[in-house]
């Protein structure tokens, strides 16, 4: 059975790593659904989150070869229930479409969403939330002409709470000095 | 020690010699040209070997790493000369193998401009390296330099590619100072075993009635062989071997059962699908080992032993997974057994080698024969030698029949193609055994279609004056594929056949001293002959054209379905 996953690792910021991260899910044949990277807490360490669908036994198989890198620090993977994540979306809507209609903006509002720029041609309206409510405002908003829409990938928290640098004194203390 | 005002080319000499390397097998190219001149300073130091194509630079440093236990250095140039590393560096990811390689590159300010033998190396080479990099500033050589071998050498070894922009290795050095590596915060080669994992184990196999013992290739490489020894003669377990881990355990031991797998012998093949603790030590469960999956040793617990924690439950799920290197973990679980005797259990190592003797052996080996077969050429070159040679073998009959038919009496004898099957291996791999074994003969057992993939490094073997035998087993076609058409492809032998040239006239041609057999009443003069002609031999054995290697487990089917014809 194939459920959706988050891989969450904690690598050096060095050129190439992307490369070597990905082609691991391209070899074993699955499709990343979404990749965000960004440095962590810790300004020299970066941290993918990447989100999969496949089978638990991949996933681990996945994990364990990913955390093989000599430079990933962990990789950790959860299944939706044991993170908070959120996307953001952004969508771009042309003005004349809206007219002089001001029912948009109560959409905006009853969406959670916000009005991020406003120009003469069209405006930037964003949500941040998970990809299906993301999605349905996007549907909502298919009465205007979207021009444009982008939704990032996800950022998580974790619910253990356990941080980085526990994780980074445990694999300490499971090796022995040299 | 520091040194001031040296060219990156230097620096790269220095950090070689600084990691204790002596040798390195190579091939100059326009991009690499600035490391060869700084070569020159230090021929005392470092041995160059000019292979012949760039494959057999990486196999022969493959060879060297693995009868060395050291790292094996290649270097060769940018482009043509990076892709023709490809194989080897697959080979040594798949088998373990520490070993560095060194590529030149085109300027940093060309890169990613199609500039002349400019290729990515970095990318292309990334899914088989265990790590790489691209040194685009001199600054970087020795950080860099220290980086690889400690990754290559330490927890699983395996290959790392360093590629060097020309630039950097013409930059100067205001300062070079060489610090060996001895930790990276994101890497954790040394685990320890867990003591409860340990405890575990000792139970399983205190309370063990049918132990069997599988050693692989990681008992080689952290040098555990008398562990395993006393660990099987404490608790009275058969000991089997995978093909990498063969001669690890002396064959002529009453507790040794032989290899398992595909074309291993019966003993320890039936065996895993009837003991009742399994205890695997650094291998991997391979399907060439295991067959069917869902029907591997499904009756016992297994325990495995495994530096790589990637490989735990990967194939198999076991019911201990102890994860180090192996000798740290029988060095922690030796002392929590207690003695044990199995004979009944025993006698079965003996029952189906009977078995496996009458059907298979007994006809491979048979001396009244008059054609040269492939198992008889083994053994006959085996008792003369009396097992104390390094057999250095190809890919595919002549592989199975050597694996099969050597009696190992000695350690780190064997050194072939495990994972990757890499046809063309046997000679170049000989060449960098050579450099790194000096007191016992090296003998290169190959096939007529592996040998004709390499044998372009006979120019190596002749120019270098290497003592090594090259048995050259000729059936005039690809034999494993042919017997794989005949079992399941109705005999439809096509493209497995091949027209040959004269090897003798190819060996001659490098002056190698060289003779031709095809008789059994050939074979223990030739072999005589090859073994005490000093330097280097090529013994042609013209064997049976249809021979087929036999047990064979059936594809799909289970360990104990293996078939006997």
């Amino acid at each position: 059975m194939k459920h959706k996953y988050t891989l969450l690792i904690y690598t050096e910021n060095h050129i190439g790593l992307l490369n070597r991260i990905s082609i691991i899910f391209t070899r074993h044949k699955v499709n990343i659904e979404t990749l965000n990277t960004s440095a962590s807490m810790h300004g020299d360490i970066h941290s993918f989150v990447i989100t999969i669908y496949t089978t638990a036994d991949k996933a681990e198989h996945l994990r364990k070869i990913i955390e093989k890198q000599v430079e990933v620090l962990k990789a950790l993977l959860y299944e939706d229930s044991q993170i908070i994540a959120q996307e953001v979306a952004l969508y771009k809507v042309s003005m004349r479409s809206i007219g002089k209609n001001n029912i948009i903006e109560q959409m905006v509002r009853n969406s959670n969403a916000r009005i991020l720029a406003v120009n003469p041609d069209f405006i930037v309206i964003e949500k941040t939330g998970n990809q299906s409510e993301t999605q349905a405002f996007l549907e909502e908003l298919s009465v205007y002409d979207v021009r444009e829409f982008i939704r990032s990938g996800r950022v998580i928290v974790t619910k253990p709470m356990r941080m980085l640098d526990d994780i980074l004194r445990e694999m300490e203390q499971e090796e022995e000095t040299n | 020690m520091k040194f001031y005002d040296i060219t990156g080319a230097e620096a790269i000499a220095r950090a070689l010699i600084e990691e204790g390397v002596n040798t390195v097998f190579g091939y100059p190219g326009g991009n690499n040209l600035p490391v060869y001149d700084s070569f020159f300073k230090f021929k005392d130091k470092i041995e160059h070997v000019l292979v012949r194509h760039e494959q057999g630079a990486v196999h022969a440093a493959e060879g060297y790493a693995e009868a060395s236990g050291k790292v094996g250095v290649c270097m060769v140039t940018s482009g043509p000369g990076a892709t023709n590393l490809l194989t080897g560096i697959a080979d040594a990811q798949m088998d373990s193998v520490p070993v560095v390689c060194i590529t030149g590159q085109i300027g940093t300010k060309l890169l990613g401009y199609d500039a002349f033998q400019e290729t990515d190396v970095v990318g292309f080479s990334m899914p088989v390296t265990k790590w790489n990099y691209q040194i685009t500033r001199a600054e970087e050589i020795a950080s860099t330099f220290a980086k690889a071998f400690y990754i290559a050498r330490s927890g699983r070894p395996g290959p790392v590619l360093i590629d060097i922009t020309k630039d950097a290795q013409n930059a100067v050095l205001k300062e070079f100072e060489y610090v060996k590596c001895r930790k990276i915060r994101s890497y954790h080669p040394f685990l320890k075993p867990k003591p409860e994992a340990v405890e575990e184990a000792a139970l399983l196999l205190n309370n063990a009635r049918k132990p069997l013992i599988v050693v692989g290739h990681g008992v080689l490489l952290s040098g555990c062989q008398s562990q395993v020894m006393q660990l099987a003669e404490r608790i009275n377990a058969p000991v089997a071997s995978t093909l990498m881990g063969l001669s690890a355990f002396p064959c002529g031991h009453e507790l040794y059962a032989g290899m398992v797998g595909l074309h291993g012998n019966l003993a320890p093949n039936k065996m895993t699908n009837e003991c009742d603790v399994l205890l695997a030590i650094g291998m991997r469960f391979d399907d060439r080992v295991t067959g069917n999956v869902e029907k591997y040793a499904r009756q016992a617990k297994i325990i495995h032993i495994e530096v790589d924690p990637s490989e735990i439950n990967k194939i198999i799920t076991c019911s201990v997974a102890v994860v180090s290197d192996a000798k740290s973990a029988l060095e922690a679980i030796l002392p929590k057994l207690q003695t044990s005797i199995h004979p009944q259990w025993l006698d079965k190592v003996a029952e189906y080698r009977k078995m496996e003797e009458k059907t298979i052996i007994a006809k491979d080996l048979d001396p009244e024969e008059p054609k040269l077969r492939m198992g008889r050429v083994v053994d006959v070159i085996s008792q003369i030698s009396g097992g104390n040679i390094i057999t250095v073998t190809d890919v595919g009959q002549n592989q199975m029949a050597s694996a099969r038919y050597f009696k190992y009496t000695s350690t780190d004898s064997l050194i072939t193609s495990g994972g990757l099957g890499t046809m063309g291996f046997a000679l170049p791999a000989a060449i960098g055994v050579s450099y790194a074994v000096k007191d016992r003969p090296i003998v290169a057992i190959m096939g007529d279609g592996g040998f004709q993939m390499t044998m372009e490094e006979l120019g190596a073997v002749m120019q270098y004056k290497l003592p090594i035998k090259i048995v050259l087993l000729n059936n005039s076609y690809l034999g494993m594929i042919r017997q794989l058409q005949e079992l399941y492809y109705g005999s439809r032998y096509y493209f497995g056949q091949m027209d040959n040239p004269d090897f003798i006239k190819i060996a001659e041609a490098y002056r190698i001293p060289t003779k031709r057999i095809q008789w059994q009443n050939e074979l223990i003069p030739a072999v005589n002959e090859m073994l005490s002609t000093p330097g280097a031999y090529f013994l042609e054995c013209v064997v049976e054209t249809t021979e087929n290697v036999y047990p064979v487990i059936p594809a799909g089917a289970a360990v104990d379905e293996q078939i006997l014809i």
